[in-house]
């Protein structure tokens, strides 16, 4: 290869490798004094970009020189951090104490927020930004043109690392950073006020959101997807690095930047595979990251606490699940197609969402990326029908399963190693890999578009009849999980999720077991994609997205995370909400974040949680 | 004794507190006087751990807690640290990614009231090892220099009253006899400490009273002496 084109290829990667640092150094110093894995850090950083955007240019307007386009990105800056500290005041405040679950659902809250707020006041429409006054040229490197601004990018990663050393080696604010990060609790115990300290984090680290977010304006378009593909980065470089680690977040964005600048070369579709591989494999090997610890103070849940009682079904419970089958199989008697077929997304859902709180409630796997298996399910279904193979409903059926419990096979390995936030991560990223090979590889998956004409053999075309048939299946599955969740093995589970140390050391194969338990969720969660492509018709990305996943958490939350059942109670709601709130206006994911917000602070037991908790209380008052 | 030192710096009434559904302390009473060392005796398990947390705002508690005149119960520890109260952990809880000297920059607070502030140098003579340390990372410490490490943090903040957790508890017999000489040398300085022990040696050897706790609530009450004379009590609550 020419050793020209390979140094420009190199310097276009450390420009990457730079920006990506700028924000992902903010990301790991939230998360590493407040403990909270802040998602709309990518929201911030998209804020940054249109701030950016709306005052540089009117800046220029007054002086056309560098001092006022770089004046303009730092005014930009400095705003978002300020939303940054009104976020930490609003919201973060409250959640500190709550479980981490908890933490990621309210912070993604915000991501829906500003993603109504940001078309709100800038339209749909992407906004190119401005260019910077004296680094519109090239430069010639060994005969080959490389961007000024890129290079100057380049050297503001390091910069930034610089000037983060310093604040935090040789400032009282920046040794309390360290020290908190350590152990906030004593630092609280010393007489620092920690509340001061977390805002004036969350300031620094939004600050460095809005920075990295203002000067991509040269090189990209304000849009309004830059939230959520950013913030995948960021994850990455930080889980790699090793959470809480600033030189782990700049080593891991070099080692990064490098490897899409060459991976492009050798693997032009799998750039982001190559990507995710290389988190998977730094995980195993070691599982704090390259330079990140592991937590000083582990004493808080992930989870609030999974399913608490196992009581089995008294006569109250079975004369309900009774009324509820019956009342199932009335929905395509008494109801019209429309609420047929809404029927049939809740019971796909209530499978996934019933998967799902199998590890979550019971295995303690808090799983952020459960889409994975239910769109591979879906898709495996949808290509077996539509592509060349032509295979009927009744094949595809067999084979959603198999390829969501496949794929949970595959991805569970690694992710049974970790634990924690490292492990929402590791699912997080796993979903994000398989939602990026189903969006490129568009010769086969039919790219965003997706593929239609996903539709049921002819016996069972008629919405009714197929009614009955997710029916049949969905029930015949979550009969089935119960009854894991009952069995030895449940307990077994139960035991592991509740101290794995202890589980580990009465002989129980805590790995083997917690493994399995994924295995079995994929292959659920693959079935209910598979039923949810046929009633649907088609297939496409959104099936397998973070949006997705999400829903799959709140149906769980909102139903009970500590209940069997809840899940199934949330699936129907959750969806019977959305169903009912998306069509009348504008603004639904800004209504759903602020729900999501507001069940997590007012309803972290669900609903079915919540009833539970007034029938103790009554019980509680009859025997007092 | 004059008249200042017989005043109350921190009293405890009705002091309960609970780990979840698991109840811990039940109804504790204790007071500490200014410049008077007092040991809070008792088995593993007994509560002394939960008390001076309790007393320090790090587990939420009920009852009573009162602290240089003021309701402290419910307050956040950094405020009740601001007050003048010090807290070193029983697990040391040394920030082991800074060094000695930043370790005490954490610390580091204004002196309240009219005591005299402290500096490094005043630190330093009472802990040498420290001062030629002080650009060590304390991941680097020996256990029973992290043990003199706490201590010296929190007097950075200046505090009048100082809650030591089991200051002897796993550390080296030598390191033992400094430990007691710290909290001798801050008796000396005007500061009082309620200090949680099992060992009745280390106690006797500092202490001017004693408290004797079990299953969350005080069972004895006396001086030093006293609990030294009495056979019963502590063949009841402290033979292990």
């Amino acid at each position: 290869m020419d050793p020209a084109f390979i140094v420009v290829q190199a310097l276009s990667g450390l420009a990457n490798a730079s920006s990506l640092f700028i924000i992902s150094s903010g990301l790991t110093i939230v998360f590493g004094v407040t403990r909270i894995v802040n998602f709309a850090h990518g929201s911030l950083y998209m804020l940054g970009a249109y701030l950016g955007i709306t005052i540089v240019p009117r800046l220029l307007d007054i002086d056309r020189t560098p001092t006022m386009f770089f004046a303009g990105v730092l005014l930009a800056a400095l705003a978002v951090g300020l939303i940054g500290v009104l976020m930490e005041v609003l919201l973060l405040r409250r959640i500190y104490k709550v479980p981490e679950l908890f933490q990621l659902l309210a912070t993604f809250g915000v991501v829906l927020i500003v993603q109504d707020l940001v078309q709100k006041i800038w339209g749909p429409v992407d906004i190119a930004g401005p260019r910077a006054p004296s680094l519109r040229h090239g430069i010639q490197i060994m005969g080959q043109r490389f961007p000024a601004y890129e290079m100057f990018l380049l050297f503001v990663g390091p910069a930034v690392l610089v000037l983060l050393t310093l604040l935090m080696q040789k400032t009282r604010f920046g040794v309390l950073i360290r020290a908190a990060t350590q152990d906030r609790e004593m630092v609280g115990a010393l007489g620092v006020n920690q509340a001061m300290l977390f805002t004036g984090t969350l300031f620094l680290g939004a600050f460095l959101a809005g920075l990295g977010g203002a000067l991509q304006i040269p090189r990209v378009p304000a849009n309004g997807h830059m939230d959520l593909s950013i913030i995948t980065e960021a994850f990455v470089v930080t889980v790699i690095g090793g959470m809480g680690s600033v030189p782990g977040a700049f080593v891991a964005s070099l080692i990064i930047g490098l490897l899409q600048a060459f991976g492009i070369l050798i693997f032009p579709k799998i750039t982001l595979v190559l990507v995710f591989l290389l988190m998977a494999v730094v995980l195993v090997v070691k599982p704090w990251g390259l330079m990140g610890r592991p937590e000083a103070t582990a004493n808080r849940a992930v989870l609030p606490e999974g399913i608490l009682s196992l009581k089995p079904f008294g006569t109250g419970e079975r004369l309900v699940a009774a009324l509820v089958v019956v009342a199932l199989l009335a929905v395509p008697l008494m109801g019209d197609a429309y609420k047929t077929k809404v029927g049939i997304e809740i019971l796909a859902f209530a499978l996934a969402a019933f998967s799902l709180n199998f590890l979550v409630g019971a295995g303690g796997i808090v799983s952020f990326g459960h889409a994975a298996y239910f769109g591979i399910g879906a898709y495996a279904a949808g290509l077996l029908v539509v592509g060349p193979l032509k295979l009927p409903m009744e094949g595809a059926l067999v084979a959603a399963p198999l390829a969501g419990g496949l794929a949970a096979a595959l991805f569970g390995y690694f992710v049974v190693r970790l634990s924690g936030i490292y492990l929402a991560m590791l699912t997080l990223a796993f979903a994000q890999i398989t939602y990026a090979v189903f969006f490129q590889w568009a010769e086969v998956t039919g790219g965003d578009n997706g593929v239609v004409g996903v539709w049921p053999s002819a016996w069972a075309s008629s919405r009714s009849v197929y009614f009955y048939v997710v029916a049949l299946l969905a029930v015949a599955a979550i009969v089935f999980l119960r009854r894991i969740i009952y069995a030895p093995f449940g307990y077994t589970l139960r035991a592991a999720r509740d101290s794995a140390n202890r589980a580990d050391a009465i002989g129980i194969d805590v790995r083997t077991h917690r493994w399995l338990s994924f295995i079995v969720a994929g292959a659920a969660a693959g079935l209910a994609g598979g039923l949810y492509a046929f009633s649907k018709g088609s297939i496409d990305p959104t099936l397998i997205s973070i949006g997705m996943s999400v829903d799959f958490l709140m149906m769980i939350l909102s139903g009970g995370l500590q209940t069997v059942m809840g899940p199934l109670v949330g699936a129907g709601f959750f969806h019977a909400i959305k169903d009912f709130f998306m069509p009348l206006t504008d603004f639904w994911r800004f209504f759903l974040g602020l729900s999501i917000i507001v069940i997590v602070l007012a309803f972290p037991r669900g609903l079915v949680g919540a009833v539970d908790a007034g029938r103790e209380a009554l019980a509680h008052r009859r025997a007092g | 004794m004059n008249r200042a030192a017989d005043r109350i710096l921190l009293e405890a009434k009705g002091l309960s507190a609970s780990y979840g559904r698991a109840q811990v302390l039940f109804g504790v009473h204790l007071e500490l006087r200014v410049g008077e060392v007092v040991a809070l005796m008792g088995r593993n398990g007994a509560g002394k751990s939960t008390t001076l947390k309790a007393l320090m705002g790090l587990v939420p508690a009920r009852g009573s807690v009162r602290f240089e005149g003021q309701d402290i119960l419910g307050q956040q520890p950094y405020r009740i640290a601001r007050l003048g109260l010090g807290y070193v952990p029983e697990e040391r809880r040394i920030f082991t990614d800074l060094t000695v000297y930043e370790n005490l920059e954490v610390g580091r607070k204004d002196a309240t009231g009219d005591g005299r502030a402290w500096t490094l140098d005043r630190l330093f003579r009472i802990f040498p090892n420290l001062s030629e340390m002080k650009g060590r990372r304390a991941s680097a410490m020996s256990g029973g220099e992290q043990q003199m490490l706490t201590i010296a943090r929190t007097l950075m903040g200046n505090p009048h009253a100082v809650l030591l957790d089991e200051p002897s508890e796993g550390i080296a017999p030598v390191i033992v006899e400094q430990m007691a000489d710290a909290v001798l040398a801050m008796k000396k300085e005007g500061i009082a400490v309620l200090l949680s022990e099992q060992n009745l040696y280390f106690a006797a050897a500092v202490a001017d009273r004693a408290y004797v706790i079990e299953k969350g609530g005080i069972r004895f009450e006396g001086s030093m002496a006293e609990l030294e004379g009495n056979d019963e009590i502590r063949e009841a609550y402290l033979s292990v």
